[in-house]
């Protein structure tokens, strides 16, 4: 296990922001630590970062403790932080130069990992790096990040505030990473549709995880009955599925509500029910879940 | 029918030196929509955006925001609308309570008015009890919330979200949404940014903007049929994939 963690905790004051987390990570995968902020995902990459003591538990990264071996693990891995924590006056190259050289290697040396990555910021390499836009600023990071040719790269919420096009070429740069250099990747998001793109996921909520496997897998164990429906008055529809006495939850999803259902609930029974409240061309589906669906689900029932 | 307007915008444009950054924008927002302004990072859509809430002067065209012109009567702008952004909205180390009361003096409601608005606010939110947290204590899901309530205590006419729902859970975005319903159910129009796409399709219209222009603009369903496309994120690549101004 490349990284593993074994009752991971640590406590800010009065937040727990981990709370006994254990995971493993084999060897070129790609690893999702999917949840919203807050959830402890910063937390946990600090500490397998070596920048953050933990209060309890262990954690090893490439078989190497990250309280004891923080040393020898900081030049195996890439850690590119939530923030942009790049040197603003210096140059793109300049940043590139000084990576480089704090690990004891060279730009010619590992240029075949960052080339698909830094050829689309390469004109602009005597541009400071405050100056750049956002998602050249993620290029450079990730960049600087690769360029000791790192065993592992956490990457803490890469995508964040990234519009859909930039997120799906970032993804297309992570899995050629692991596919051609066999690069472990330990990568959160918030975004829930990211999480089909990871080989194994863990759902993280309040410093825990609600669940750790595949998101095929995830999905597949999701039990409840689940229904899209729509009709020509979305908006009523919405309190009127509330008030359903078989429907357990209702969220919106996109164009359609996907509601959650007791085992003896009936969808022409539903059918009357919303044609009596005044909809027409009420369409109901039952479909099977995302990943979101699976989040909510789990996140509901671990608040009671 | 006589259409209000709350937003009219033509020929809107800003260059910083040789760089357009929003390019002859023209659109109309009609009083009580949904509107959600779409573009890809580096599209215009921040710069636009400053531009409507009186915080940048453009550099040709124009655009009246609730009925005042955004050159000429910036104030008269800024105290007719709501701003809220992911990155700051509130004060951490104020209360709930603290927090209402500076904002609503700001916009310069009485005291009898805060406390009023403060009661309904804490009762529809559910937030009675939380009435002096300090807001840092707060859960995320929570200060966004609140953070909406707070950019439509003064009753402006139009709200600005740029991007509300950023990093927040699957519930709580969900639930935001319904804030936002419930706002413009009470007339107030909402001129929301987003990049997730499912969010895009709770929006009475939507527009697209790429290279610092507004490409599409139209109902969520009117898109996906001119595009051919099985939602709004088809509807994002074909016209992103259209843009010769890289953010990259």
């Amino acid at each position: 296990m490349i990284v593993s963690v074994h009752n991971l905790k640590k406590r800010y004051r009065r937040v727990q922001a981990l709370r006994e987390v254990s995971f493993d990570v084999n060897e070129g995968e790609i690893f999702g630590l999917i949840g919203p902020d807050g959830a402890g995902k910063t937390t946990l990459f600090r500490i397998l970062a070596t920048l953050l003591l933990p209060d309890g538990g262990t954690a090893s990264v490439d078989w190497l403790d990250v309280v004891r071996d923080y040393k020898a693990i900081r030049r195996r891995i890439g850690y590119m932080p939530g923030r942009f924590s790049l040197y603003q006056d210096l140059t793109v190259e300049e940043n590139l130069q000084f990576f480089a050289t704090t690990f004891g290697t060279t730009i010619q040396e590992n240029y075949h990992l960052i080339k698909d990555i830094y050829q689309h910021i390469e004109r602009f390499k005597t541009r400071k790096a405050g100056q750049l836009s956002g998602g050249m600023k993620q290029k450079l990071a990730l960049s600087c990040a690769l360029i000791h040719a790192p065993r592992v790269l956490f990457l803490d919420e890469p995508t964040t505030g990234v519009d859909p096009v930039s997120r799906k070429e970032f993804w297309e740069m992570l899995h050629h990473l692991q596919h051609d250099y066999g690069i472990t990747i330990v990568v959160s998001t918030p975004y829930m549709d990211e999480a089909m793109k990871c080989d194994r996921i863990a759902l993280m909520q309040d410093g825990q995880f609600l669940q750790i496997d595949t998101p095929q897998a995830i999905i597949a164990g999701y039990e409840r009955n689940l229904w899209s429906v729509s009709s020509d008055h979305m908006h009523q529809l919405l309190g009127h599925l509330r008030q359903w006495p078989q429907a357990t939850s209702v969220f919106s999803f996109g164009v359609t509500y996907h509601v959650t259902v007791s085992p003896d609930a009936d969808a022409n029974r539903l059918r009357n029910f919303l044609a009596q409240k005044g909809h027409q061309h009420i369409d109901i589906n039952p479909i099977s879940a995302s990943i979101e669906d699976a989040f909510m689900a789990l996140s509901t029932t671990r608040q009671g | 029918m006589k259409e209000n307007y709350v937003i009219e915008a033509a020929g809107l444009t800003k260059q910083f030196g040789t760089f357009v950054a929003c390019d002859h924008v023209t659109f109309k927002v009609h009083e009580g929509e949904i509107f959600g302004f779409l573009g890809a990072n580096g599209a215009g859509k921040t710069t636009a955006m400053r531009m409507l809430c009186g915080l940048s002067v453009p550099s040709a065209g124009h655009a009246t925001v609730a009925g005042y012109d955004v050159y000429h009567q910036a104030d008269q702008v800024k105290k007719n609308i709501g701003y809220m952004s992911q990155k700051f909205s509130l004060y951490d180390d104020l209360t709930v309570a603290e927090n209402l009361r500076l904002f609503g003096g700001i916009y310069g409601m009485s005291r009898r008015q805060i406390k009023e608005k403060t009661a309904i606010l804490l009762q529809e939110l559910g937030f009675e009890n939380e009435r002096d947290t300090m807001v840092r204590s707060l859960p995320l899901g929570w200060k966004q919330k609140l953070a909406f309530s707070l950019a439509i205590f003064h009753e402006p006419k139009i709200v600005f979200l740029d991007e509300p729902t950023g990093g927040v859970d699957p519930i709580t975005r969900r639930q935001f949404w319904e804030l936002i319903y419930r706002a413009a159910d009470r007339g107030i129009t909402v001129f929301v940014t987003t990049h997730y796409m499912d969010e895009a399709e709770y929006c009475d219209r939507v527009s697209i903007m790429v290279d610092g222009q507004i490409r599409a603009l139209d109902t969520p369903a009117e898109l996906k049929r001119t595009f051919e496309a099985e939602n709004m994120y088809e509807v994002f690549l074909s016209l992103a994939r259209t843009a010769i101004r890289t953010d990259s």
